[in-house]
């Protein structure tokens, strides 16, 4: 995994949190949601739940149970039908278009696909998603480098993302998640695509994001994982929570 | 507003032959349309200057002699709204069109001399431009008279075929205008495309929605302004050349053109005005449908 880079920059943040009792605050909060798509597909029937800033919360399921839905509703990719949702003090249903980058900037997002731009650099992967938000071009320089230092990457700053390995170049897209200091993170099966050996390394970073205070929410099928690192389990079934558990188990066997 | 620009730019070039195809469009609509403006405001400047004129042509029936032609020069004098009236004889007549056709048929003309069949020649000056209409009238009742140039009548004959030339014009341009907005459309819409990638990974991380519109919009107007820019050139460099041969002494015109300068500010007000608003149009077009930001 390679050496633990020095937390220079971020430090900042354990002052102001620790001003703040851990779980005291409302990060997400759904009041009965429902979500019905267009083809009348009935992903969410029915969602109360709430989150604190500071959790970590695995979303477990079987496939097409709604996690990848419920998911969405948080970054407002999907629109609910009905009910409320509260992130970060934005009230999703009512949020107008041209209020959503301001959502989207506090929130950081992780896929099990990366999504990074393929002729970009690691560098440049995570300098572009500061730079089409209007971040001053010296404040990009400075952060770019500290975040990717921070996720172990600072010595391969200016490779493609084709000759890093896929544990790496998820790394690049964590660094990129986290680089606007968002208060959430919310990941769709983020170690999908990696090895076990990889994926605790990438659990490992998540735990040291989670440490600073940021809340994570977490879509997953890693059962090793979830039954290991235990934190809160939520899981869907037919678009309803069926299991809502501090430190739960993953529940399935796959 | 630089990144927008550059990454407009950057578009343009990655669409190579798309990008050639649409400029090449907008080049032939604003063609046409610039060439179709030149006429248009030469035809204007025409009209207003024959009307402005005060004189009227009167040309007496060929069998009408001099000395007949001087009575009804009399006659004509009396008339109500008439300022002067100049005689033109025969001979007068014979002189001129010697003098105007060119040299190699002067001799076949010197021996027609003897059998001068040219009519006598009226020039009426009006007392102002609102007598002129009705003094026309009254000239062609005038049983000696053959035919009356009041210059309306030569300006309502050009105007109406010019406005045949311009309503086909018209429609030409509206045709490959919309033609040059779909090959845009189409043109930026292959760039949302081949870029949907970089615009999906900009909704996630919070750009504005009008942050990403930017460089499509940018990208529309640069096909624009380059595809007015072509014709634009061409017709400035022809209109110039040819203005200048006109108004020297080789070839007189009956009214003086518009002057190169004044019609290259009034083509590129409508060139580039409507190059850039093709171009605007049809980014937005396929920004809304295929953007959805």
């Amino acid at each position: 995994m390679g050496v633990e880079p020095s937390e220079y920059g971020q430090v900042w943040r354990f002052f102001i949190l620790a001003l703040v009792p851990k779980g005291s605050l409302l990060m997400i909060e759904m009041q009965d949601v429902w979500k019905e798509y267009r083809n009348g597909t009935k992903a969410i029937n029915g969602i109360s739940v709430k989150i604190d800033q500071g959790e970590f919360v695995y979303v477990v399921g079987p496939s097409g149970a709604g996690k990848s839905t419920f998911i969405k509703l948080m970054y407002r990719e999907e629109r609910p039908t009905r009910g409320h949702i509260f992130v970060n003090g934005f009230n999703i249903g009512r949020l107008k278009d041209r209020k959503v980058p301001l959502l989207r900037r506090n929130i950081g997002v992780v896929f099990q696909d990366f999504k990074l731009l393929p002729k970009l650099t690691a560098y440049e992967n995570v300098a572009f998603a500061l730079e089409v938000i209007n971040t001053p071009r010296r404040v990009i320089r400075k952060r770019v480098m500290d975040v990717l230092d921070w996720v172990g990457l600072a010595d391969k700053a200016h490779m493609l993302p084709s000759q890093l390995s896929g544990g790496e170049q998820q790394r690049v897209a964590i660094a990129r998640a986290i680089a606007n200091n968002p208060s959430v993170i919310i990941a769709d099966e983020p170690t999908g695509n990696l090895d076990p050996d990889t994926s605790w390394g990438i659990m490992k970073l998540f735990q040291r994001i989670n440490d600073r205070g940021t809340t994570i929410v977490m879509a997953t099928h890693n059962k090793e994982i979830v039954n290991t690192m235990r934190k809160r389990v939520i899981a869907i079934e037919r678009g309803v929570i069926v299991r809502d558990e501090p430190k739960g188990l993953y529940g399935y066997e796959d | 507003m630089a990144r927008h620009v550059r990454e407009g730019f950057k578009n343009l070039w990655r669409n190579g032959w798309m990008t050639f195809a649409s400029v090449s469009a907008v080049a032939i609509t604003l063609l046409i349309l610039g060439v179709f403006l030149t006429v248009a405001l030469n035809a204007q400047q025409m009209a207003n200057y024959v009307t402005r004129q005060l004189e009227i042509e009167v040309f007496l029936k060929p069998s009408i002699s001099d000395a007949q032609g001087e009575q009804v020069a009399q006659a004509v004098r009396q008339l109500p709204g008439v300022a002067s009236v100049q005689y033109f004889s025969k001979e007068d007549g014979f002189a001129q069109l010697r003098r105007d056709i060119s040299p190699q048929y002067r001799a076949l003309m010197d021996g027609l001399s003897a059998k001068n069949t040219l009519p006598v020649k009226l020039v009426v000056k009006a007392t102002s431009p609102d007598e002129l209409l009705p003094l026309g009238q009254e000239l062609r009742r005038l049983p000696s008279v053959y035919q009356v140039n009041d210059g309306r009548s030569v300006v309502d004959k050009l105007l109406h075929l010019f406005n045949v030339l311009r309503n086909l014009g018209l429609v030409f341009v509206v045709g490959l205008t919309v033609t040059a907005m779909f090959l845009i459309a189409n043109t930026i819409k292959i760039t949302i495309f081949s870029r949907r990638r970089e615009i999906e990974i900009m909704k996630l991380v919070g750009a504005t929605n009008w942050f990403i519109r930017w460089p499509f919009l940018m990208e529309g107007m640069m096909i624009g302004v380059l595809g007015a820019a072509l014709p634009y050139a061409l017709l400035v460099w022809g209109y110039a050349s040819i203005y200048q041969r006109m108004s020297g002494t080789f070839f007189i015109l009956p009214f003086p053109l518009v002057p190169a300068s004044d019609l290259a500010i009034r083509l590129a007000e409508v060139m580039f005005g409507l190059g850039i608003a093709i171009g605007v149009w049809g980014g937005a077009m396929s920004i809304r449908r295929f953007l959805r930001v």
